[in-house]
């Protein structure tokens, strides 16, 4: 399949799944929203956070088996360098109530001036530390 | 309990999708991000397929007066632009382009033979850890009452 179909049918995918959860929940599909919660835990309010992050996870495992090609590591990154992300990617979202999901997907579906304005600086900061990494030397 | 069965197959949904799109490949993502370097302008389409979809379903779905499982829509209403949230986008970007990993696909990674996922959501759940703990020691102590 062409990486642009294969990337386009993906999204499809996603915007099925985010429009699903609005119908059965009421809830924005956002990763970082729906695992944060678990951090302050309500009752009642974790068991469709733990099947969400499940699921995800379930489909990580399958293609592990069935399509293992799917799943890289960045080359061109140390675990320190993944590691110091994670910080940054955790602070950040929880800070700016939201990630790629939330803001980028169904923020920007509903029209959201928070998540375009989120979505537009992620974006630039990703490009900015990308181009400093490959200036740098590592890619 | 159905609840919690939708937001399975979503997770599930949602994940295949990410897979099938590409967004699992940290190398792709850092050359989508870098658009100055080779740049792979594939994972644009993600976002286009994802918000065609979604926001025509969104349109649909928030016309019936309350979810399927729960009582009631629960959409965000904040519309003010603080700086709170374009700095916290700004250190989102910055560690999604270190690290070549959002959220949804460093869960979805997890199941692969490379430890970088689990580095990486190790690190993350600190991340947010630290802010939470920040916010909390922002936040004055509730004032209890006082009984003489």
């Amino acid at each position: 399949m062409h990486p642009f179909v294969a990337a386009t049918a993906g999204g499809a995918l996603i915007g099925l799944a985010a429009s699903l959860m609005m119908l059965g929940t009421g809830r924005i599909a956002g990763v970082s929203g729906i695992f944060g919660g678990l951090l302050t835990p309500k009752e009642g309010d974790m068991g469709w956070r733990v099947a969400f992050v499940g699921g995800l996870i379930f489909a990580g495992i399958v293609a592990a088996f069935a399509a293992p090609a799917a799943i890289a590591a960045p080359e061109n990154r140390s675990l320190w360098h993944v590691a110091v992300a994670g910080v940054l990617v955790g602070g950040g979202v929880r800070l700016g109530n939201g990630c790629t999901s939330g803001h980028g997907v169904c923020g920007l579906s509903r029209l959201s001036q928070r998540s375009l304005v989120a979505t537009l600086t992620f974006m630039s900061t990703g490009a900015i530390v990308t181009a400093l990494m490959r200036i740098g030397g590592a890619q | 309990m159905n609840n919690t069965f939708i937001s399975a197959l979503t997770g599930v949904i949602f994940g295949a999708g990410l897979l099938l799109s590409g967004m699992t490949d940290a190398n792709k993502v850092i050359n989508f991000l870098d658009v100055g370097g080779a740049w792979d302008a594939s994972l644009g389409f993600v976002m286009v397929g994802a918000i065609c979809v979604n926001a025509v379903l969104y349109r649909l779905v928030l016309r019936r007066e309350s979810p399927l499982f729960a009582a009631n829509f629960r959409i965000p209403t904040r519309s003010d632009i603080d700086a709170r949230l374009v700095g916290g986008a700004a250190l989102f970007g910055l560690g999604w382009g270190l690290g070549g990993y959002c959220p949804g696909p460093g869960f979805v990674s997890i199941a692969g033979a490379d430890p970088a996922p689990a580095v990486f959501l190790a690190s993350m759940l600190a991340g947010m850890l630290v802010v939470k703990v920040g916010d909390q020691a922002g936040t004055p102590e509730p004032v209890s009452p006082v009984t003489q």
